[in-house]
């Protein structure tokens, strides 16, 4: 019975491999029924975390207790209360969709009444009743990233781990996937997603870690986080020299950048939605045309430039 | 949640039988389903055995005890040898499931760890015996006749059960510690030609060269090979029979917990 209004708790989680130290003193809490996003480059150490919280990885010092349970001492109760999907699609590709699902059903112990039944549920759900009897190695990536989160469902375990569900996805299918995770999300799971996306953390996390170098180097909501990281950014740019200069003209202050060779202004944006109409109001009261407008998100770039003072190595 | 979800209630040893079934279940579905494995399994048992008779046929009958001819001496030979070369499909399985993120996917599930090595070893069963039958129909289509009773028979399927459970655990130990499945076959190559080549599967291992024998005589494929032929066609079984079963049983006592170790150190990495 859960006695804490955590799922999941970890303190000081260390792990190494040889001298190498890829978690140096994690500590992370996730309340039941909402979501935590981990987010951070390649290598930060996320991967590591969800293969440790998930009972797959042992780890050198801390404590994780998974409703309750203790991971090390009580790893099959645990892995009868998560459901895993990891970054590469852990499907049997010569098995059908539904033959995954009901497999998987049966060994996390469901009868065989309930699996079947769970899997055409599922099926219907994730859109993939067409391709049901079809082997999944004729799936593309995105229906394949579907029936993995859906075989991690089958027996709905109350806590999820996601270990970066979209990356590698096209855009279409990546925010049918969100679409997914946020359903989830209201049917009252507790989930911890990792991301390299901060508009992804952004879309679905209520909460966000930021980790680097196997350490936790900010944490808050998304709001938060990006009072930290810097505001959106809005860039116009200009068909003549003329237009270009009275915009800057206009504008004003609140002009960050100006580049004179592209015929380019970019505006930092305080209240993204307030800020792009008055500037709008304020072109239109002087007859000004952009060529195109762009409002840019603050990046992983950009938190790893605010927060630790250094660009993050492999960009992605 | 619509689907109001039952778990089984049952008694953990229980539950952890039923996910071996299952893992059988789905080892079982890959060999019916690749197609070109599957004509593997009938036509090179079949080859073997055709090329095997015309090519040696002629040469080894000479060094054959009286009366034995090539076919009937050579049919266990090529039995065990299939066998022994099959066990690479297990651990190429083994080895494809380790490569990939299904392993994980098992492990965080509240299932029983062995299973995963279970379902491929017994499957391997299945296709082994596949191939023996397809063997001994083209065997008798060939002119092969056999002395064996009906005991005789299920002894013979019971020594070529054990073989093949203690190949495939071995199988699975390479399957676990080999990194590609190149390196697999490179691996179970080097073992296996040398292993089945060097024994009394195709030849007396009286008539191999003298530094050879010692080898040939105490390897555990002569004693299996030597334990079937006389079952099948009535040479002397000596020692072998009890041999053989020896051999078996304490590689599979050895062989079976290095397995499950190694695949459980290895996948907690």
């Amino acid at each position: 019975m859960p006695q804490s209004k955590f799922a999941i708790e970890a303190k000081n989680l260390r792990k190494s491999y040889g001298k190498h130290e890829v978690l140096r003193g994690i500590s992370l809490k996730v309340e039941r029924g909402t979501m935590l996003a981990l987010l951070g480059p390649n290598g930060a150490g996320k991967t590591t975390t969800v293969r440790i919280l998930s009972t797959l990885l042992g780890f050198d010092g801390g404590t994780v207790s998974v409703e309750g349970y203790d991971v090390k001492k009580q790893a099959d109760e645990v892995r009868s209360v998560i459901g895993l999907t990891g970054q590469s699609a852990a499907v049997d590709e010569m098995l059908t969709g539904r033959e995954n699902l009901v497999m998987m059903g049966r060994l996390y112990h469901l009868t065989a009444v309930s699996a079947k039944a769970r899997a055409q549920e599922l099926l219907e759900e994730f859109d993939l009743v067409e391709a049901a009897n079809r082997p999944a190695k004729t799936y593309s990536g995105g229906m394949r990233r579907r029936l993995d989160l859906a075989v991690s469902l089958i027996a709905t375990p109350p806590i999820i781990f996601l270990d970066e569900p979209t990356t590698g996805l096209d855009p279409r299918s990546r925010i049918a996937m969100w679409e997914i995770i946020n359903k989830l999300k209201q049917d009252g799971a507790t989930i911890l997603l990792t991301t390299q996306y901060l508009e992804e953390a952004d879309q679905l996390a209520d909460k966000i870690i930021v980790i680097d170098g196997g350490k936790v180097i900010a944490e808050g909501t998304a709001k938060e986080l990006k009072g930290k990281v810097g505001h959106d950014r809005l860039e116009l740019t200009f068909g003549s020299a003329a237009a270009y200069k009275k915009a800057v003209d206009v504008l004003g202050k609140s002009v960050q950048e100006t580049n004179k060779d592209d015929k380019s202004v970019t505006i930092i944006l305080k209240d993204t939605n307030a800020d792009v109409r008055k500037v709008l109001d304020i072109l239109q009261k002087n007859k000004l045309r952009f060529d195109s407008m762009a409002v840019h998100k603050p990046t992983l770039d950009d938190v790893f430039l605010s927060i630790t003072g250094k660009t993050k190595k492999g960009k992605n | 949640m619509a689907t109001q979800l039952e778990f089984e209630k049952k008694p953990r040893l229980w539950l952890s039988i039923v996910d071996s079934l299952i893992m059988i279940k789905r080892s079982s579905t890959h060999i019916v389903r690749n197609t070109d494995q599957l004509l593997g399994t009938f036509f090179q048992p079949i080859m073997f055995l055709v090329l095997f008779a015309a090519v040696f046929g002629g040469a080894v009958a000479l060094s054959l005890p009286p009366g034995v001819d090539y076919l009937e001496f050579l049919m266990a030979g090529i039995i065990i040898q299939t066998v022994a070369f099959g066990s690479t499909t297990t651990a190429i399985a083994i080895t494809n499931d380790m490569q990939r993120g299904i392993v994980d996917r098992f492990r965080s599930l509240p299932m029983s760890n062995l299973a995963v090595l279970n379902g491929h070893v017994v499957s391997d069963v299945f296709r082994n015996a596949i191939s023996t039958v397809v063997m001994i129909l083209t065997g008798l289509l060939l002119g092969f006749r056999s002395s064996a009773s009906f005991i005789d028979w299920l002894l013979i399927a019971g020594l070529l059960l054990l073989f093949t459970l203690a190949f495939s655990w071995l199988a699975a130990i390479v399957g676990v510690l080999a990194k590609s499945v190149e390196g697999v076959q490179w691996l179970t190559f080097v073992l296996i030609f040398p292993l089945t080549f060097a024994s009394g599967a195709f030849v007396p291992a009286g008539s191999l060269v003298e530094w050879l024998r010692p080898f040939a005589e105490n390897n555990p494929i002569t004693h299996f090979v030597e334990a079937v032929r006389s079952l099948m066609v009535g040479t002397p079984m000596d020692e072998h029979g009890l041999m053989s079963v020896i051999w078996a049983v304490a590689t599979l006592v050895i062989a079976m917990p290095i397995a499950a170790w190694l695949f459980k150190r290895k996948t907690s990495q």
